[in-house]
């Protein structure tokens, strides 16, 4: 017999070669989408003077926030030089309706689909999910002229409404699979003690959604600031969001560019979906997979 | 004035008929349990009277009112639900007066209400804690307060047991009769339990397939049961089914099967004992060990299967070929492969035709 120990408690720790394959796999992933954000970071603290030298990894030499004051405040947007400003507080005035009209329509339609069996829900429910998988580019033109006719073209209403319509199919989705999950006995519990369609959603349904709101929250608030291509289409010159403004700032530049600029302004635009990442992914992962699992 | 009434219905799934031309009579006060295996209709039934489930056929009547069309909450009912089906960000207290917040009770009636729900049902020091902070049993118990308090005339249990563990499931079956006892209000409960079924109700419907094969006293439902589903259905262990035929033997009726006889001129016969095939069914606890005295039949075979389960014994062996579960006492002593004596009263067994079923 060898001297091996006899099995018994708790199994020994090992840390053997595929463990080692898969952190170092790992550590390179992380790297890899971590560099970009490096040498933004860098080059937004550097002096164009520096920059101009090419070595986009090494810690700025003179540490200088100029850059970030002048894309907050200052850089050209073609005519006008205001900076990303204007487009935040744009985009604020954008995001905080469509947020909140969006979740409110999504969560009301999916628990109308979910709970009463309206008849050709399912169909609704297959066109909705049709609506969520074609290229958005395609309705553009078409609600343009239909924005146009009805007067809300050009206006922080149109893009408003725009943000809500494409973000329904998402949102009932979403509302639709959690609700699914609900047992309908708790809606039939209610149907006896007396309540209604508001009923139950106010008393009942509403104070369990609080993890599904969250994460739809975090979708359309991420979603709808790095919209680009809405805002320019339908917002209307006096209220381009952040992202438009970010894209004039980086095109219309004359002569060398002002990578410090560029970067700088960029890093402020994303600022707000990253914060939002990092204070909610825990919930975020929760969501998505709670949404996925039940589909 | 709480009797229900269902005349007649039919609903559909999809097109699917689950339930056709069904009608039941229940009388007020009475405690009714709808019985059957899964997939039986016994749930569809239920919701179909509580009007959670709108029916394509006939009439349902709630206290001499015909309430077909009426909305769940303006018939009168109360339900318990399997899954409790608590509102979970509620308290105990808040869960219990819901029903009657959202109708505009005042406050002092709620009150009042509550604290008699409660105490009726030993919830007093659970109020303030919320559904998941409670037990299974607690929790069924303040949904069986949230229908109390609501003066309901009729009672809705769909399996409120089947989530509990055995012996919570016992006590709670005791409180649930008890209430019965005490309020006397309409019951209707549905269940697959056979043992809930037969200690609960004043009467059971047996169902399968969305047809009730038998509505009677539990008396009636183990003793004299209506067809061989229903005698296969009730029982643990099942009935004993022997296969045989009819035969006339100087001037006395016997069932016969391979070599055995055994003499029915005791049994009381519901119509003409038919020509063709019939089962001849015997409960194994009716099935003594010993000789047969005589107006008895009984045989002698092999023990094949022994399973003890404590106060009683099951005991395996054959009759005329076919395996014979005998429950005995669980003091006798067996061994595999003893011969054994049994016997047993033809007038308690039961006789089917083996055509239609149907007890003769």
């Amino acid at each position: 017999m060898t001297s091996a120990a006899v099995p018994q408690g708790r199994r020994p720790k090992s840390f053997d070669q595929g463990r080692l394959i898969v952190y170092g796999v790992l550590l390179l992933a992380s790297l890899f989408f971590l560099i970009p954000l490096w040498v933004m970071l860098m080059t937004a603290f550097k002096s164009m003077a520096e920059i101009r030298e090419g070595q986009i990894l090494y810690w700025p030499q003179h540490f200088t926030v100029d850059a970030w004051f002048k894309a907050w405040s200052s850089a050209c947007t073609g005519l006008t030089c205001d900076g990303v400003r204007v487009g935040f507080w744009n985009s604020v005035r954008i995001l905080i309706p469509s947020v909140i009209l969006s979740i409110a329509l999504g969560g009301l339609t999916g628990y109308a689909m979910t709970f009463y069996r309206v008849p050709g829900a399912n169909f609704l429910f297959a066109i909705l999910l049709i609506g969520a998988f074609i290229p958005y580019q395609v309705f553009i033109y078409p609600m343009v002229r239909v924005f146009s006719m009805i007067g809300i073209y050009d206006s922080l209403t149109g893009i408003v409404v725009v943000h809500i319509i494409f973000g329904l199919s998402l949102m009932t989705l979403l509302f639709r699979n959690y609700f699914s999950a609900l047992p309908i006995e708790l809606f039939n519990a209610a149907r006896v003690d007396g309540a209604g369609f508001f009923t139950i959603l106010r008393h009942v349904i509403l104070p369990m959604s609080a993890p599904i709101i969250i994460v739809a929250t975090i979708l359309q608030v991420t979603g709808i600031w790095n919209d680009f291509i809405l805002g320019l289409t339908f917002a209307g010159r006096a209220n381009r969001p952040m992202t438009v403004l970010l894209n004039n700032i980086v095109n219309s530049t004359q002569g060398e560019a002002a990578y410090d600029v560029d970067m700088a302004a960029t890093i402020l635009t994303a600022l707000l979906p990253l914060a939002v990442y990092f204070a909610s992914g825990r919930w975020f992962v929760r969501g998505v997979a709670a949404g996925a699992v039940k589909g | 004035m709480s009797a229900v009434s269902v005349r007649d219905i039919g609903v559909e799934f999809g097109g699917l008929a689950v339930i056709e031309n069904l009608s039941i009579d229940i009388r007020e006060g009475e405690f009714i349990v709808l019985l059957g295996p899964s997939g039986c209709g016994k749930s569809t039934l239920l919701n179909g009277i509580a009007g959670l489930l709108d029916v394509s056929r006939g009439q349902i009547w709630i206290g001499g009112k015909n309430v077909t069309w009426t909305e769940p909450k303006d018939r009168g009912i109360g339900m318990v639900f399997q899954s409790y089906s608590l509102y979970p960000r509620m308290s105990v207290e808040e869960n219990l007066s819901f029903g009657l917040r959202i109708a505009g009770t005042p406050k002092t009636e709620v009150a009042a209400r509550v604290g008699r729900a409660a105490k009726m049902l030993h919830l007093e020091p659970l109020l303030r804690r919320k559904p998941s902070e409670l037990s299974g049993g607690q929790r069924q118990r303040v949904a069986i307060g949230r229908a109390l308090v609501r003066n309901c005339d009729v009672f809705l249990f769909d399996e409120p047991l089947s989530n509990l563990d055995a012996k919570l499931r016992n006590e709670l079956r005791i409180e649930i009769k008890k209430l019965h006892q005490g309020i006397g209000n309409t019951m209707i409960y549905v269940t697959h339990d056979q043992v809930e079924a037969l200690t609960l109700a004043d009467r059971i419907a047996v169902m399968k397939s969305g047809v009730i094969q038998q509505f009677a006293s539990p008396r009636d439902i183990y003793h004299k049961p209506a067809n061989l589903f229903v005698a296969g259905f009730i029982g643990s262990p099942a009935m004993n089914m022997i296969e045989g035929s009819i035969a006339k033997s100087g001037g006395a009726v016997v069932f016969q099967c391979q070599a055995s006889v055994v003499d029915l001129s005791r049994y009381e016969f519901s119509r003409p004992a038919p020509t063709g095939t019939v089962v001849l069914g015997v409960r194994p606890e009716h099935i003594g060990l010993g000789p047969a005295p005589t107006s008895q039949s009984g045989g002698r075979g092999k023990v094949t299967l022994i399973e003890p389960m404590g106060g009683e014994t099951v005991v395996w062996t054959e009759f005329a070929g076919r395996p014979l579960v005998i429950k005995t006492d669980g003091e006798v002593d067996f061994a595999l492969g003893d011969t054994i004596d049994f016997h047993f009263d033809p007038a308690r067994a039961s006789v089917f035709d083996a055509a239609s079923d149907e007890r003769v």
